[in-house]
């Protein structure tokens, strides 16, 4: 059953992904993949905020697995944000590439950290 | 919308013609929600099946970016050399790609995985880990990248 609830949330959140990222490629036309970083980041804001209700509030754990494991696991991508920086270096816009990949990783570390914050105040 | 005008409004449209954008055609939408709903699954499970414990290498996510960064460099590769980004390509593509692979693996769990790994003083573990994953991803996706080109070119050398 809790198999069926997470691959539902999860189901949404992937809808979650691909409808702002068309909305978001529909408004600014550039190169670099802009909603995968925003969804990425808000994401991982999300399941820091999740979890940190689950570890310092005592929050049950079955929210940290519809919601974390399942709406923001679904939202957030590795394999696209991967394959948008390959993408990025094979079209030689190295600076892009590499700022995509490490500002990525950096930023949403810091956003998992505030939402881990945020819940513990 | 686009400034195109449809001389004969009554006809149906194709739904693969540009119009309207992919991200509000129900359709599209479908198959997003169909590979979403799998790809969570299929996480989950492997989850439940190798657990990880805190504070240690978090081996299971790892194995599913990496896999899943794999896959979909040589799914969308393989789709871009077989023709248009059209028809069952395009529904390929977002069932699969988009929602299957993009909802298997994980960016979420990456990071606030090794924001605790840092709070519990774990400082190398969170660093390679973090690091770790961002390499081999970027591998694994130029990997299946040139997986599927190697194949494509040599079905076609068999077809000649």
């Amino acid at each position: 059953m809790m198999t069926l609830w997470v691959a539902l949330a999860g189901s949404v959140g992937a809808v979650a992904r691909f409808v702002l990222d068309g909305m978001i490629r529909s408004r600014r036309a550039t190169e670099f993949p802009w909603g995968t970083v925003i969804i990425n980041v808000t994401g991982s804001l999300l399941l820091g905020f999740v979890v940190g209700l689950v570890v310092f509030r005592g929050a049950p754990s079955e929210v940290q697995t519809i919601i974390g494991v399942g709406f923001c696991g679904g939202y957030t991508t590795f394999s696209t944000a991967s394959v948008e920086t390959v993408r990025l270096i094979q079209r030689r816009r190295y600076l892009a590439g590499v700022t995509n990949a490490l500002a990525t990783l950096v930023v949403t570390v810091a956003a998992g950290a505030v939402g881990l914050g945020l819940a513990g105040l | 919308m686009f400034g195109r005008h449809d001389p004969d409004a009554a006809l149906p449209v194709d739904p693969d013609v540009g119009v309207p954008a992919l991200h509000v055609r129900p359709s599209s939408i479908a198959a997003v929600a169909l590979g979403g709903l799998l790809g969570t699954a299929a996480r989950y499970g492997l989850g439940v099946a190798f657990p990880e414990t805190a504070e240690q290498w978090p081996f299971t996510t790892f194995a599913i970016n990496v896999a899943g960064a794999f896959l979909l460099g040589g799914l969308l590769e393989a789709l871009a050399r077989s023709g248009q980004d059209s028809g069952w390509r395009l529904r390929v593509r977002l069932g699969v790609g988009t929602g299957l692979l993009g909802a298997f693996t994980t960016y979420s769990t990456l990071a606030v995985d090794t924001d605790l790994l840092l709070r519990a003083n774990q400082r190398w573990t969170a660093i390679c880990y973090a690091f770790g994953s961002l390499a081999a991803g970027l591998v694994a996706t130029v990997l299946g990248i040139a997986a599927s080109a190697w194949m494509t070119s040599r079905s076609a050398e068999e077809a000649t």
